[in-house]
């Protein structure tokens, strides 16, 4: 007991003394950090796992890209358990002049399953469960619909051939909440509906999905005895696997977040060693002192690990509450993603968030507080004799092995969590020999200039330069901290949105932006008709079929033979098209282009090829509407994904699929002036979906936003950590800072020589940092625009005045508090100390 | 009766770094720091040991608390052979038998003046430590300078601070390396009238090196160190 209340008292003491401050802030930073994040995805799995049902909307669905065979149906009637259908597709709905593209859902009877819908009598007011669905002849809608097209209940609006009355507004839709990326506003209407609204045609893409929900063991048992019966472009949810795209794309965005914490919990840990080995250089003598009052080297080590467990647990439970209160924080910027009401968070992240900061102090703070213990008893005689430097390397090495394991534990993903160190450690190893070289090069410059003759400014200023060299390894440290914190900061204001610009950029004006789908082959004249008499250029209309890809060179498809990732692309319904001429943007890559009179062959699409292992000459046998077409690869294409044009993967060539139902689809551009044409098309052919592309661009853009926002969010503390790191290495100089300001001020130098001397230091740390900075978000745009996105990065010149303005700032306000407690300090008092 | 330090044979060689150049076959060269050195202190004794500069004084104190280790020789302390213990067993020993005063008073400088001289008490797990240490504090006369911290208080002041750190424990054997080695002659004399003081209050065996005559002078035998030999005989001051 009373070594644990020793400890606390040596802890109390060291505390108020200010010893360990920057110690506790850099701990109750990165545990805030890593938890935030945590307490907001435990919430959002909470939400996921609390809402497994709803989520589904029933125990078991099962879904299809075409109707399903009514056996399957009985089936589910026959076990006894409760059964619904919905069938869900994009289209236009109407009202008056307007028009918008809405998600459609038509229900049976006793949807959903499970969950309730919630309905309200109109926008704004209190909303109520239901029981019921829209009866046919009603359509509840959405309030992003009800403000869209201006609509109130009563109205009357228009979906393909019917006419709905708005029933109620939908408030909650259980099995479409905590979904991601929603881009269309919602109408719900009756199955019956579905067979007179004209929207259901060849070319139309249209979910089919059948709920059932009963007893555990029935359902469980229908389970069973539908997997084998699926065929392909069917699938089978239940709880165990419900929607698998909302847990990737969670999984995703935490992983990303959770790598965006540790950097602040990677430069927190340099800031906790730095804070350390100060701690450790001053308090050499207390240990002398203490062994030679007989403390035992054991003993002394009990007492200053308690101390740091106890104050790790404090700056733990800091960093925890500060975490727990800034995950609201995050979850404010993107309620509108998630949609759903998040349950309370639970007590695991705040472990993990213990677990980081004591991890922190067991992987830098220990190897320190190891070495102190070793203090010789004979330095109370003689000062000159301090500690061994040989455990630097073991330090440094137990540091390293935790922040991977760390790294590797929040990434969930060993692969990613050693990229993601490597990357830290290269990011490092870069800005150290910068940062280290250009010192060098600034100091020998300096010396260079050292013989001329100058004022007393300039001799200060040139005092000041030589200090960098001086000090070279902890201002390496700073620059190096600085730097990526910056960096981190400048990819996030400038590159993101330079890297946007260019893309805009690459995309010419007259670019299409509105796509119309859906065309029946009747309809194909009088649209492009209506064109001309609406003043416009008719478009190029190109056939669309859609086919399922069900032989590979004679030998049958099968999904499992896929990677995963490409599994869904081999599975689903392709777009598929003919036509006798090389599309626009598109561009032959080998074989050739079809001739007339050559045999039957596809051109298919270059990186689809690759990812699925197609070759020139090979077979491919396309299924549509029961029947097969088979011809070898006659050609491979390049394509211009930006160019917005209609692009298919795979064209036939004219004559092998002309006989294939067929719809057509076609993309134009639009002026703003004459977007009213749009809504005039929607009035005319009321079965086609005519989608605005800048519509839903700007939606992405909203959606990103939010999530970059939530990012920008968790580097704050990044750059927080990355603060404390420039403090405590400039804290780590402030010993001998304080002496020389104290002896210059002695020997004659006055406030503002000393103070002009410590600018010139601060000021080209700050500038090199910045440049680095700079430097590294650059690199890195210019990596994500060729690597990633293929187009050319247009450097953004403003970054480089940006960085090193930044740095300074982060610089001054630093060496601020350092410099004025140097002059502040009596210089009696710096020397007496000394 | 037993003396409480007791000196036999106490060599001191320290090894020095070979000059630059220098071929490696031949021995690195030694510098002999003590060499055959022989005390007996009895306790209750005052003994000073003196000598220039360099001549072995610091060394010597080192060794005979056990910070150090002679090269041959032993050092018996109340009866213990510290060659016997291990660093603990050393750091065991001092807690029991010893105090100390030091040149550069080795304050803590987190520690306010109270919390330093309730320091060793907490080491020792003495209950009371707070009421012993104001009280030492009040004795040497700093009783309203408790909340101070040591760059706040008077190189004076400072050595008063680490000699009621040292008395508090009541320790047998006190050691002082230059008490007023960074003190002026007037705060110098007031602090070493104190530490004669309560020397005679708690009869402590007093230790002293310095290098000021007039000091070894007080106490009452004198042992002369000359490049790190004991010179002439002990003598009774």
């Amino acid at each position: 007991m009373s070594e644990i209340k020793l400890a606390l008292r040596l802890l109390l003491r060291d505390w108020r003394a200010g010893e360990l401050r920057v110690l506790a802030l850099a701990l109750i930073v990165a545990v805030a950090s890593v938890t935030s994040v945590g307490f907001f995805a435990d919430r959002v799995r909470q939400a996921l796992t609390r809402d497994a049902h709803q989520l589904l909307g029933a125990d078991l669905v099962l879904i299809a890209d075409h109707p399903w065979k009514p056996d399957i149906a009985d089936e589910i009637g026959k076990r006894g358990l409760a059964f619904a259908e919905t069938a869900a597709f994009i289209s236009m709905a109407r009202y008056g002049a307007a028009a918008t593209l809405t998600g459609v859902k038509a229900v049976s009877n006793g949807y959903p399953l499970r969950g309730k819908l919630r309905v309200s009598a109109g926008l704004n007011l209190p909303d109520n469960d239901t029981d019921v669905v829209p009866l046919p002849g009603v359509a509840w809608i959405d309030e992003r619909l009800a403000m869209a097209l201006s609509l109130r209940l009563g109205d009357a609006v228009e979906v393909g051939k019917l006419k709905l009355t708005v029933g109620a507004i939908l408030t909650l839709e259980p099995d479409r909440s905590a979904s991601f990326f929603n881009f269309a506003p919602r109408l719900i209407m009756h199955v019956d509906d579905l067979p007179d609204s004209g929207l259901v045609t060849t070319g139309s893409r249209v979910t089919y999905s059948l709920l059932a929900a009963g007893e555990p063991e029935a359902v469980s048992a229908l389970e069973k005895a539908l997997k084998p019966r699926l065929g392909r472009g069917e699938s089978l949810q239940s709880l165990e696997n419900a929607r698998p795209e909302i847990r990737n794309t969670l999984d995703r965005s935490q992983q990303f977040v959770g790598l965006t914490a540790l950097l602040a919990v990677v430069l927190a840990a340099v800031a906790v060693s730095l804070a350390t080995r100060r701690y450790s250089a001053r308090h050499q003598d207390a240990y002398a002192v203490m062994r030679c009052f007989g403390a035992s080297s054991g003993r002394l080590l009990r007492l200053a690990t308690l101390e740091f467990i106890a104050l790790g647990v404090a700056a733990s439970a800091v960093g925890c509450l500060i975490g727990f209160a800034a995950q609201f924080v995050i979850a404010g910027f993107v309620t509108e993603l998630i949609g759903a009401r998040l349950p309370v968070p639970s007590a695991l992240p705040a472990a993990q968030g213990f677990l980081t900061g004591l991890a922190l102090l067991l992987g830098f703070a220990l190897p320190p507080l190891l070495q102190l213990r070793n203090v010789p008893a004979l330095r109370v005689l003689r000062s000159d004799i301090g500690l061994p430097e040989q455990a630097t390397v073991l330090a440094w090495g137990t540091g390293v092995s935790v922040i991977s394991c760390l790294l590797v534990w929040q990434s969930g993903d060993l692969k990613l969590g050693l990229t993601v160190l490597c990357g830290f450690a290269g990011a490092f190893l870069v800005f150290g020999i910068l940062a280290h070289v250009s010192l060098r090069l600034l100091a020998r410059g300096n010396g260079r200039g050292a013989g001329a003759n100058g004022g007393s400014g300039r001799s200060m200023w040139r005092y000041g330069l030589a200090n960098l060299q001086r000090h070279a390894r902890t201002n390496t440290v700073q620059i190096m901290a600085l730097a990526l914190g910056l960096t981190a900061v400048l990819l996030l204001t400038f590159t993101r949105g330079d890297l946007l610009a260019t893309w805009q950029a690459t995309v010419p004006a007259d670019a299409p932006n509105r796509f119309i789908v859906n065309i029946q082959p009747e309809q194909k004249q009088p649209l492009l008709d209506l064109f001309k008499t609406s003043g416009l250029t008719p478009p190029p209309v190109h056939p669309m079929i859609r086919g399922r890809f069900t032989a590979y060179n004679g030998k049958p498809v099968r999904v499992e033979d896929f990677e995963e990732r490409d599994r869904r692309m081999a599975e689903r319904e392709f777009n598929l098209s003919y036509m006798a001429a090389l599309p626009d943007a598109n561009e032959v890559v080998a074989g050739r282009w079809f001739a007339a009179n050559d045999a039957a062959a596809f051109s298919v699409e270059e990186g689809i090829a690759k990812r699925l292992g197609w070759k020139l000459g090979d077979t491919l046998t396309w299924q549509v509407a029961g029947r097969e077409y088979s011809a070898p690869i006659g050609s491979i294409r390049k394509l211009n994904w930006d160019s917005m044009r209609v692009n298919f993967f795979v064209i036939a060539s004219p004559g092998l699929m002309d006989a294939a139902p067929t719809s057509f689809i076609t993309s134009f551009h639009l002026p703003e002036a004459r977007a009213a044409y749009a809504n005039a098309v929607s009035q005319r052919f009321t079965n086609l979906t005519v989608i605005d592309m800048s519509a839903i661009l700007k939606q992405a853009q909203s959606v990103i936003g939010q999530v970059v926002r939530a990012v920008q969010f968790v580097f704050l503390f990044a750059l927080g950590a990355g603060v404390l790191v420039l403090y405590s290495a400039l804290l780590s100089t402030q010993d001998e800072r304080q002496k020389e300001a104290a002896l210059m001020r002695s020997l004659g130098a006055s406030r503002a020589q000393i103070l002009s001397s410590q600018r010139a230091e601060f000021a080209v740390l700050g500038a090199l940092a910045g440049l680095l900075a700079a430097l590294g978000a650059t690199g890195i745009g210019w990596a994500i625009a060729s690597q990633v996105f293929h187009f050319p990065y247009q450097v953004n010149h403003w970054v480089w005045l940006a960085g090193p303005l930044a740095g300074l700032a982060c610089m001054a306000l630093n060496a601020w508090s350092g410099a004025r407690s140097a002059l502040n300090h009596p210089p009696l008092l710096a020397l007496r100390e000394s | 009766m037993n003396p409480i330090i007791d000196v036999s044979r106490l060599c001191k060689i320290v090894s020095l770094a070979r000059p630059p150049g220098e071929a490696a076959v031949k021995p690195a060269p030694e510098l002999v720091i003590l060499q055959d050195i022989d005390i007996a202190v009895m306790a209750g004794e005052s003994v000073a040991i003196v000598g220039a500069s360099g001549s072995g004084k610091s060394t010597l104190l080192g060794l005979l608390a056990g910070l150090d280790l002679p090269t041959t020789g032993s050092v018996r302390l109340d009866g213990t052979d510290l060659a016997r213990l291990d660093e603990d067993g050393r750091a065991a020993l001092r807690a029991r038998l010893l105090g100390f005063v030091f040149q550069s008073f080795q304050l803590l400088p987190a520690f306010t003046a109270l919390e330093n001289v309730m320091l060793p008490l907490e080491l020792a797990g003495v209950a009371g430590a707070g009421d012993l240490a104001r009280a030492m504090l009040r004795r040497v006369g700093l009783g309203e300078r408790l909340a101070h911290y040591p760059k706040y208080l008077s190189g004076g002041e400072q050595q008063r601070v680490a000699l009621a750190r040292a008395f508090v424990m009541r320790p047998k054997l006190l050691m002082a390396d230059e008490p007023t080695g960074n003190l002026d002659a007037a705060t110098g004399a007031s602090v070493i009238e104190l530490l004669f003081e309560l020397n005679a209050e708690l009869g402590t065996t007093l230790l002293l090196v310095t290098h000021d005559e007039a000091l070894a002078g007080r106490c009452g035998r004198i042992v002369r160190l000359a490049a790190g030999r004991i010179v002439g005989e002990p003598v009774a001051a």
